[in-house]
């Protein structure tokens, strides 16, 4: 019935117009359902998107809240954002997530109560190459037999998952947790705590890197070469190509950033807010980091604000349940209509709709 | 002053929306919950949103009951409970064990706000812990599955390898085999505690196993459901589910939260309140309930299911009583000794005659 044809000049206005339009319809779909489900639509939406910032009696824990919530969904994002781009769907990013803690936390806890300054550095890197290593598996095997990475790298997120159970129950476990699992609290290891920087706040070395990743972000994508490579991959593999780049070096690079990344966030999480390996350790930041990835225009400074408004989400939508009885469904079908209207605008910029016969 | 609020919102929908939610109509005491999934589970949660509710109910207008549904465990407790403090909540119910760290974080920077926490062992001055002795409901379940299995084979999905896990295998198993000495028991650890694909999986899978009782420690009423098809009997987990299996459901192991959050909630208010109290409550208190028995149960095993429990409720019986050996055959208790409190919270071990490892 109806034919898309591709925009020849796709408006810059119009996609940069994308996130805004898709939180705004978002906010007026999830409001109708919100009335549907006997909440007032308005006090809702306000509750999630203005009393986490502004109301008084919340603002002044839940604004440092919203970063430390926001830092793990921008650093995957960071790093799938370049893979996306690059036409490199690392879907994975929450078993990298997961690796990256396991490693890191191994690492520490196999020298607990040794007290030493190397430890935190040592284990932030051990976390970065425990995603890294986890994400050269998809981009091995698409590299070499040309396997579908989209699927490998899912996979591997239940096998992660597994993993992170065994170790909860297994080698990790604290021994002085009577039976329990879960492993040693780290935040009670000085060596190995991901211990807040402003006092009082929970603000840790996560959100602060966070921010400087994007920056490097985006020195990486637009000030430098690779970024352009990266573009033209995704764009024209062709003329990647042809410019003398090797796709199989920048596909391997593009997913074991990602993983590195999400390892990196893993390992902050685990010795900062979590503070143990545990069985349900991993919350998705690994999944919702693709809608935050997209909702940011796979852009650095995107993406930061994508990861802010995100979090808001999380942290107004916590308020909305308990305080105006909003079950917890309502607020995950809100945070997927963000990527869904995001989606479909975005279908609106590129392409034209003509309906068939019509020429 | 609501109907103020309705005019007023009505006229100045906008302005008023600033106000009524910065104007709580406050009930004199607020109490959080915080459930680890949905309270339309029918086991678990479901079980502690009865409690709740009854809170409501025992209190009407002074006390204001709040929840919050699927809260991981993990930092976002953390955040959920602070900001339910934040809120103005006054006591504070967090219903799983994993919530363990997150409590004791968030008391320590709220010591006006009072917690109670389900299932864990570590207390401060204004966290208590609460548990039910289910493993005596596993008593009474395990004696009807004994007499009631034909294959002498009964099946156990459980969830985690924890002490409360092992302690209600272990239970059920004891009586069972005193009902029934050539019972079997074949246990499947799905490591969770709410999945229903898993629990269906796991069940099926005992049912091929030649298992026709099956019991449970998972909060789904999936397996209720698949012992329905397959023909095969059950036990409800935490709620009666006999609506999931009219013919499968033998009985159900109540979960009895709501004494108990009426009581704590009612000491709350008028200053008695205790923290760094531990409670561990059984049959007796009415924390562990023993549902309707099923008709498919014949006369004399309900009258002997029920001779245990009202001897456990008194006091007279008890689940782990001696002589038991250690799975490996190692004595534990002797002739007439029963199980002291501190191995039954840290119990790590199977009784003899269980095949199989517990996962480490």
């Amino acid at each position: 019935m109806f034919k898309l044809i591709p925009r020849e000049n796709v408006s810059p206005v119009l996609s940069l117009l994308g996130p805004l339009f898709s939180v705004g319809l978002t906010m007026i779909v999830g409001g109708i359902l919100f009335y549907f489900l006997g909440v007032d639509p308005f006090a809702a939406i306000k509750m999630i998107f203005w009393d986490p910032l502004m109301s008084e009696t919340f603002s002044t824990y839940s604004i440092p809240q919203i970063f430390i919530k926001g830092a793990p969904l921008i650093l995957i994002a960071l790093g799938l954002s370049v893979g996306f781009k690059a036409n490199v769907w690392n879907i994975g990013a929450e078993g990298q997530y997961i690796m990256g803690a396991i490693f890191g936390a191994s690492f520490a806890l196999s020298l607990y109560p040794l007290e030493s300054i190397v430890i935190f550095p040592a284990m932030i890197l051990i976390g970065v190459i425990g995603g890294c290593l986890w994400s050269m598996i998809p981009a091995f095997l698409k590299v070499k037999f040309q396997v579908n990475e989209i699927l490998v790298s899912l996979m591997l997120v239940y096998v992660a998952e597994q993993i992170l159970a065994l170790a909860s129950l297994g080698f990790l476990r604290n021994p002085d947790g009577a039976g329990f699992p879960g492993s040693r609290n780290l935040n009670q290891y000085t060596s190995a705590s991901n211990a807040e920087i402003i006092a009082g706040t929970g603000i840790h070395l996560g959100v602060l890197l966070s921010f400087l990743m994007v920056i490097f972000f985006y020195v990486l994508l637009f000030r430098h070469s690779l970024g352009f490579k990266i573009k033209l991959l995704g764009n024209s593999p062709k003329a990647s190509g042809f410019s003398g780049d090797n796709p199989n070096k920048l596909i391997f690079l593009c997913l074991t950033l990602s993983g590195s990344l999400a390892g990196l966030a893993g390992i902050m999480e685990v010795a900062g807010p979590a503070g143990q390996i545990n069985i349900d350790f991993n919350v998705g930041y690994g999944f919702t980091a693709i809608i935050v990835a997209f909702l940011g225009r796979l852009n650095p400074i995107g993406i930061f604000f994508a990861g802010i408004v995100m979090a808001l989400t999380y942290v107004g939508g916590e308020l909305t349940q308990f305080m105006l009885n909003l079950p917890a469904a309502a607020i995950q079908v809100f945070q997927g209509m963000l990527l869904f209207f995001l989606l479909s605008f975005d279908l609106f910029v590129h392409y034209k709709i003509k309906l068939k016969g019509n020429k | 002053m609501r109907q103020f609020m309705k005019y007023f919102s009505a006229s100045f929908l906008f302005i008023s929306m600033v106000i009524t939610s910065s104007i709580a109509i406050a009930a004199d005491y607020k109490v959080g919950f915080i459930y680890i999934g949905p309270p339309g589970d029918h086991g678990w949660n479901y079980q502690h949103d009865v409690g709740r509710k009854a809170v409501d109910e025992a209190f009407g207008d002074k006390v204001e009951t709040v929840f919050q549904e699927n809260v991981p465990e993990s930092a976002d407790a953390e955040r959920v409970m602070t900001q339910m403090a934040l809120s103005g909540a006054d006591m504070i119910f967090a219903t799983s064990f994993g919530y363990m760290e997150p409590v004791l974080n968030v008391a320590k920077k709220f010591p006006k706000v009072k917690f109670e926490h389900a299932t864990g062992y570590m207390t401060a001055d204004n966290v208590s812990t609460y548990s039910a002795r289910f493993y005596e409901g596993r008593t009474v379940a395990g004696h009807i599955a004994g007499k009631m299995t034909k294959s002498n084979t009964i099946g156990y999905v459980a969830s985690y390898p924890i002490p409360e896990v092992v302690r209600g295998i272990n239970s059920a198993y004891l009586a069972a085999k005193k009902a029934n000495p050539n019972v079997e028991f074949k246990v499947i650890w799905i490591f969770t505690w709410y999945d229903p694909a898993k629990e269906a999986d796991a069940a099926k899978t005992l049912i091929s196993q030649g298992a026709d009782v099956i019991l449970q420690h998972v909060d789904s009423s999936a397996i209720m459901t698949v012992a329905e098809e397959a023909g095969v009997y059950a036990f409800g987990q935490a709620s009666d589910m006999s609506a999931f299996g009219p013919n499968a459901h033998l009985t159900a192991i109540i979960n009895g939260w709501a004494p108990y959050y009426v009581k704590k909630v009612k000491q709350g208010m008028d200053g008695t309140w205790k923290g760094a109290e531990q409670t561990f409550d059984g049959i007796g208190a009415g924390m562990v309930i023993i549902g309707p028995l099923s008709d498919k149960i014949p006369d004399s095993v309900k009258k002997e299911a029920m001779e245990i429990r009202d001897g456990i409720a008194s006091g007279t019986l008890h689940s782990f009583t001696g002589p038991i050996n250690k799975q490996d055959g190692s004595p534990w208790l002797k002739a007439g000794e029963t199980a002291d409190m501190g191995t039954l919270l840290g119990m790590n071990f199977y009784v003899e005659g269980i095949e199989g490892d517990i996962p480490q």
